[in-house]
């Protein structure tokens, strides 16, 4: 009996016999304008902060003061390893992930980490979990996630973010908190993930 | 534990049963409205939406065009990441894969990220069969699962279901199957949400495995990507240590730049967000991230048999975001459940006879289940003329019926027709008797009432007009083509 691969494969060359093949990657269509009476920045906190989430702006000398206070007091806060000194400045009891089980992180409170890319038309944070942001599990199981992103991190739109991304790492995108409408279609926000989302913008958006 | 659609009669039938239940046209209704809502405000928002589904569309079609070619690429990149690639035929063999996964690692249960193709396959079925429990963590499945009930939407596969409904089956059911609903519980939704959370939360921590389908599988890369709003899915592809995703074989997308445009149509087509909460992509095994176990299985189960089929075929496109369903004027009266399927709506019209091949008469009531309007083809994210199909397979379930030995009533009118129309002396006495009898009739009404026999499946929801007293031929011989008065 042949294999369920050979079989399969045979069925759909028989399917395609008549099928020419096209060997031309599909082009996508541009994405969409920055609104200019907004620029850049404005429009991604804007479209972040219409998910529900909190965003704020601060300088690059003020980053360890806007991480503490996105922090309730005394919360116990995991870092990823990698976590740069400027961000590490402002957490009081941070604790580092050197693999904690998922029911270690479930008692911890918040999580902070930064990102890869902001993606403004659609209020998107890519998280490709390089040391400054950690493992997928710990910015998943702590109630508050406090994402640091920076100015120049920032692209208007999905196509623009695509060649950023290098897709053999995990990629998390995230826009807004956790969030469900199965309940009449009335969206609701908080089940699984995160039910806070926290977002500090760093720096200015570069000239250009 | 869940139903099961096995056995349901055909369409017509089932429907007549949906649109006497009021409270369920009141939940959809309200449900339909506000997605078409917020889905025409996030669309129009898109300068170039039309340039997008066209390469949407054109994306989907390059995967399907060499669908060999890129499979055959998609296991190696996926193997060379470390993951473990099965085939599956059918359903049957699919779930041996699971499940012996499963018994492999002694698990007596597994957590699942919401799936089409595990619905389709009937996984959680074969699971329980099998000793092992599968828990459905979407909001939407785990109000389907614990009301023992069926999906009727795509994407909120329990929209025919309102918040008091909800919370009634929280309460009676959580506490039997793990960490019970509070007492206090109330019919908001934040707070429905909330017991949700805390009744999987002890499930996603102690899960050893968990299952998954695929929203895409890019070639090239062995990239899988799960598209979701909750965080559930999120857990289950996180946390685990054993993780197996079911990909249908349509789901392949060529290059990982070519899934820019289908992240874009996606969730503004399906729950009309600018973008989802969570998408997740994972290349076979992260060391030290993740689950260090993974398997992919490929499915075909009819795939094959639906590209075979070259008006058809495009029905491969889909996916999934439920756009159809939500526009389509007769699913929003009669429901996801009348059409028999995990996948209802005008994409489960095409979808099942396209995968099942014709000749079940439940099957075969699908590609009638439409008026034919066009709404879906307009709101396809991936252009599939849905309209074109159905009329396609109507035909194809009229051919299946040529060698019938009892001929449908429809085949005999039509016998008739042909008959009448084959000699034109024939056809004139014809118009003759009929104009006699519009004369008759008329005098009472111009509107035939119910008709007795077949023909009454027509007047029962529509007016027959009674036969003119003057053929059109009469009309035009006496007014030489209306150019005399008349």
């Amino acid at each position: 009996m042949a294999s369920a691969r050979d079989e399969i494969l045979g069925r759909i060359r028989t399917a395609l016999r008549d099928v020419e093949p096209d060997a031309e990657p599909v082009l996508s269509p541009p994405g969409a304008r920055v609104p200019e009476a907004l620029g850049l920045i404005d429009h991604f906190a804007e479209r972040v902060a219409d998910y529900r989430a909190t965003v704020v702006h601060c300088a690059p000398d003020g980053l360890a003061t806007a991480v503490a206070a996105a922090l309730p007091v005394g919360s116990r806060v995991v870092v990823p390893a990698g976590l740069p000194e400027a961000v590490l400045a402002g957490i009081t009891h941070p604790v580092r992930d050197d693999g904690l089980t998922a029911s270690e992180l479930d008692l911890v409170d918040a999580v902070v980490t930064c990102a890869r890319v902001g993606i403004a038309e659609t209020g998107t944070i890519v998280l490709d979990h390089e040391p400054d942001q950690g493992r997928r599990a710990i910015t998943l199981v702590p109630d508050l996630h406090v994402c640091v992103v920076r100015a120049d991190q920032v692209v208007p739109d999905v196509p623009d973010a695509f060649p950023l991304l290098d897709p053999v790492r995990p990629l998390t995108w995230i826009s807004g908190p956790s969030a469900t409408s199965d309940i009449e279609l009335d969206r609701v926000e908080g089940v699984h993930g995160p039910r806070h989302l926290y977002v500090i913008v760093v720096g200015s958006a570069p000239s250009r | 534990m869940t139903g099961t659609f096995v056995g349901m009669p055909a369409f017509p039938t089932a429907a007549r049963e949906a649109l006497a239940d009021t409270q369920l046209r009141h939940n959809l209704a309200h449900a339909t409205g506000v997605i078409r809502g917020k889905r025409a405000a996030v669309v129009g928002e898109v300068e170039n939406w039309e340039d997008l589904r066209l390469a949407g569309a054109a994306v989907k079609d390059r995967a399907l065009r060499d669908l060999d070619e890129q499979l055959v690429r998609l296991e190696e990149s996926l193997t060379a990441r470390g993951a473990v690639v099965h085939w599956a035929r059918d359903a049957e063999e699919a779930n041996r894969i699971v499940i012996d996964v499963a018994r492999a690692h002694a698990v007596d249960e597994v957590v699942k990220v919401k799936s089409m193709v595990t619905q389709e396959i009937g996984l959680n079925e074969a699971l329980e069969a099998a000793g092992v429990a599968a828990w459905e963590t979407d909001l939407a499945e785990l109000i389907v699962q614990l009301g023992g009930d069926l999906p009727s939407h795509i994407l909120v596969p329990a929209i025919h279901r309102n918040r008091a409904e909800i919370r009634e089956i929280f309460l009676r059911r959580m506490g039997e199957v793990g960490r019970p609903a509070p007492d206090d519980l109330t019919d908001e939704p934040a707070v429905l949400a909330g017991a949700a959370r805390e009744h999987l939360r002890e499930k996603f921590l102690r899960a050893r495995m968990a299952v998954s389908g695929a929203n895409f599988a890019i070639a090239d890369t062995g990239t899988l990507v799960v598209v979701e709003s909750e965080g559930n899915g999120r857990m289950c592809l996180t946390l685990p240590e054993v993780l197996v995703s079911i990909v249908g074989i349509e789901k392949v997308v060529p290059s990982w730049a070519e899934l820019d445009p289908l992240i874009r149509l996606l969730p503004r087509s399906s729950t009309g967000e600018r973008m989802n909460p969570y998408t997740s992509t994972w290349t076979g095994i992260s060391p030290g991230d993740g689950p260090q176990e993974v398997h992919v299985v490929l499915l075909d189960n009819g795939r094959t048999r639906a590209l075979a089929d070259d008006v058809g075929r495009q029905a491969l496109r889909c996916i999934r975001c439920s756009a159809c369903l939500n526009v389509c004027p007769v699913y929003e009266r009669t429901g996801g459940h009348a059409y028999g399927s995990v996948y209802p709506g005008p994409i489960g019209a095409i979808l099942n006879p396209l995968l099942k091949g014709t000749g079940d008469p439940q099957t075969d009531s699908l590609p009638y289940a439409s008026s034919l309007c066009g709404a879906c083809f307009e709101a396809c994210p991936v252009r599939i003329d849905i309209p074109e199909v159905l009329v396609h397979l109507r035909s194809k379930v009229v051919d299946s019926h040529r060698e019938d030995r009892i001929p449908k009533p429809e085949a005999i009118a039509f016998r008739g027709a042909a008959w009448a129309f084959a000699d034109e002396r024939r056809l004139g006495r014809l118009e003759k008797l009929s104009g006699v009898a519009g004369k008759v009739l008329r005098r009472r009404s111009p509107v035939v009432g119910r008709i007795p026999g077949p023909g009454a499946a027509w007047t029962d929801a529509r007016d027959l007009p009674a036969p003119p007293t003057e053929s059109f031929r009469e009309w035009w011989n006496r007014t030489d083509g209306g150019k005399a008065d008349g």
